[in-house]
């Protein structure tokens, strides 16, 4: 069993509600930061800590709270990034079900770390159930003294209030959020500046995800130099993954990424291996925007050594033969799946979810859905493919926000590892449509135990 | 005339009470999920003008949102709303089958009503329940696992309970 820190506590009976939380040892990070800690020195842990953020781009998360504007007079704000729409990624839902405390304690230690008197955590609409258990959890911790005025006696004020999204991928992107917190369409601004230096409401903002502001109170709790020594090098500390796909056992589990890739698919303390004996043919390790990649790149880097679940081994060989850690929405896709297919759901998820404010990316990502279609339905040709990848290519770093980036890198490396499948589309238009390509020769069997 | 009752209206002051005293315009997407909630489950353009009037923003400024999100519905829905995620991770798991399935039980199609004006089938995209795919959403809940034998459990029971409710 490899360390807990967050879902430690997840199945102990009523944990959800405050007596138990608290009864378990919780809100002991609050007391600790904001009796004997100042906002700087709970800042200087979090950089010791080493913690990256745990929505997707995996940046410092100390780093980017000292980047927090202090203007004299103007409050700040702490927004909790609970928009979670990243196909494959459910772990912050499971977070907010079953430990709102937790969120609720790192929030508190967070919002004095900042300055935030009135934080605000945007959660999709979708999930319309979550809010009743997030403001309960609010409720209970005011009432208990933890939220509210002069906290502990300390002269902190703190209020959180949760706000409904109402359907937007793109409002994960944190200028987007603050749009739409505004009131207004979730359009993605131009950056500079910074929401840490104008952001919602123009006020000094910083928008964390969920999972990285829990991970507060274990930083707190233990020290970040204690934190910093789970994990391995810049990986540092515990990572949630949403395991989802052909896997015998989809859910959500904390690993301390020093485990494998192989071990976290086949050992039955994780994904429990792929089911009815089918072999593992690829995987998107990260949330549908990173590089999938076939099963011998996913066991094993280019060089052959092991693949491990962290940020760096994940993204070693960058894009040409690796992948990213993303969000943690590990999907995983057996023999009988179809690669173009898959890229095809997934390329009109984004023209979906595109704001429609740059041109490379509203007309690219619906190129890119129609081309997928086309081959999908074995009507495409191999100039379609070429033009795919041109597509692609031109989307990537032409646009506003990363959403295009996001779009354009599932096609990319869909062709780069794939593209005898699209070929074979292509060349078969009759058959591709009553059998799959299968495993073909991209999963190298060696590597890939058997069930 | 579409007007909040009291509870609502108490709703909505406790919703406009969370953003600084001249920001209330940011109350727009919730007050909007209280509109259509209460108004028959859709915003028409007298529930979205009445909004502005309440927030006392432009109606323009209503239309664009409401026209940007997908969850808020633009014209009449069904009783029940059958939302089935199509989605990668959910396609690798068989909701195309489940979708097909859906369609045949109630004869209508993705983005159709039923003539009494029970169901209404829609495809969406990803709703974070990858993990317990296939699944569709169905009101405030998700229903996951799903499977021919448990929709036809869940249609018989949106049945019942609005024949309940008559
Ligand atoms: C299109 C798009 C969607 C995003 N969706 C999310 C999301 O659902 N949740 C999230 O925490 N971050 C999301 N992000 C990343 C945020 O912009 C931001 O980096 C993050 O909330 C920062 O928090 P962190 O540093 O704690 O990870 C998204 C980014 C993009 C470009
Ligand atoms: S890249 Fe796409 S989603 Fe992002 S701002 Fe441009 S059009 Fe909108
Ligand atoms: S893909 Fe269907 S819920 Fe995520």
């Amino acid at each position: 069993m490899g360390v807990k820190l967050l879902l430690e506590k997840a199945h102990v009976e009523g944990i959800r509600y405050y007596d138990v939380y608290r009864r378990e040892g919780g809100y002991r990070s609050v007391e600790k930061a904001l009796k004997q800690m100042s906002p700087e020195a709970i800042v200087e842990e979090v950089k010791k800590s080493g913690l990256r953020g745990r929505g997707g781009a995996g940046f410092p998360t100390g780093l980017k709270w000292s980047f927090i504007a202090k203007p004299e007079g103007v409050p700040r704000h702490l927004v909790c990034n609970a928009d979670e729409s990243e196909p494959g990624t459910f772990k912050d839902r499971y977070l907010m079900e079953f430990l709102p405390h937790l969120l609720i304690e790192g929030l508190i230690v967070s919002s004095f770390a900042l300055g935030s008197n009135a934080t605000y955590i945007y959660i999709r609409g979708e999930y319309a159930w979550i809010p009743d258990i997030l403001e309960q959890a609010i409720e209970e911790a005011k009432a208990n003294g933890w939220l509210g005025k002069n906290i502990l006696g300390t002269g902190f004020d703190c209020e959180i209030y949760v706000q409904r999204g109402a359907g937007a991928y793109i409002c994960g992107e944190e200028t987007a959020l603050i749009e739409s917190l505004e009131g207004k369409r979730g359009n993605p601004r131009i950056k500079p500046p910074f929401p840490a230096i104008e952001g919602l409401w123009r006020r000094p903002t910083v928008v964390n995800n969920v999972e990285t502001l829990a991970a507060v109170v274990p930083i707190i709790n233990l020290g970040g130099e204690e934190y910093a020594k789970i994990g391995v090098g810049k990986s540092t500390g515990t990572k949630l993954i949403s395991a989802c796909g052909n896997i015998n056992k989809p859910g959500v589990y904390e690993i301390d990424m020093t485990i494998s890739v192989e071990e976290f698919i086949y050992s039955d303390e994780y994904c429990g291996g792929i089911p009815n004996g089918k072999r593992l043919k690829a995987c998107i390790p990260g949330g549908s925007s990173v590089p999938i990649l076939p099963a011998n790149l996913l066991l094993k880097t280019a060089k052959g050594e092991t693949r491990y679940m962290n940020y760096e081994s994940l993204a070693d060989g960058g894009f040409a033969s690796g992948s990213m850690m993303g969000s943690g929405g590990f999907i995983v896709l057996d023999e009988d799946q179809c690669i173009v297919k898959n890229t095809y759901t997934l390329a009109r998820f984004y023209r979906h979810e595109s704001c429609g404010q740059c041109s490379p990316c509203r007309e690219g990502t619906g190129w890119m859905e129609k081309l997928l279609k086309k081959i999908d339905s074995g009507k495409g040709t191999s100039a379609d493919i070429d033009l795919l990848w041109d597509i692609q290519r031109k989307i990537e770093g032409n646009t506003i926000c990363p959403l295009g980036d996001a779009a354009a890198w599932p096609v990319a490396a869909a062709i780069r590892h794939f593209r005898d499948e699209f070929e074979w589309h292509v060349s078969n238009p009759q058959l591709c449509l009553t059998q799959n390509y299968g495993l073909a020769h991209y999963a190298d069997p060696i590597h890939v135990p058997a069930v | 005339m579409v007007q909040f009752n009291e509870k609502q209206m108490a709703e909505f002051h406790r919703l406009v009470n969370r953003y600084p005293a001249d920001k209330q315009k940011s109350a727009l997407l919730p007050v909007l999920h209280l509109a259509q909630d209460s108004f028959g489950g859709w915003l028409s353009t007298e529930t979205m003008d009445y909004v502005a009037s309440l927030l006392k923003i432009e109606p323009i400024e209503v239309y664009e949102v409401a026209t940007f999100y997908t969850m808020y519905n633009l014209k009449p829905v069904g009783k029940y709303m059958f939302e089935v995620c199509q989605t990668g991770p959910c396609m690798v798991r068989g909701c195309d089958d489940i979708i097909e399935y859906i369609g045949e039980k109630l004869g209508i199609k993705p983005g159709e009503t039923t003539s009494d004006g029970m169901f209404t089938l829609k495809v969406v995209e990803c709703l974070g329940a990858c993990g317990y795919a296939p699944m569709m959403q169905l009101g405030k809940h998700f229903k996951e696992h799903l499977t021919k034998e448990k929709v036809d459990a869940i249609i018989a029971e949106c049945r019942a309970q609005a024949a309940a409710n008559n």
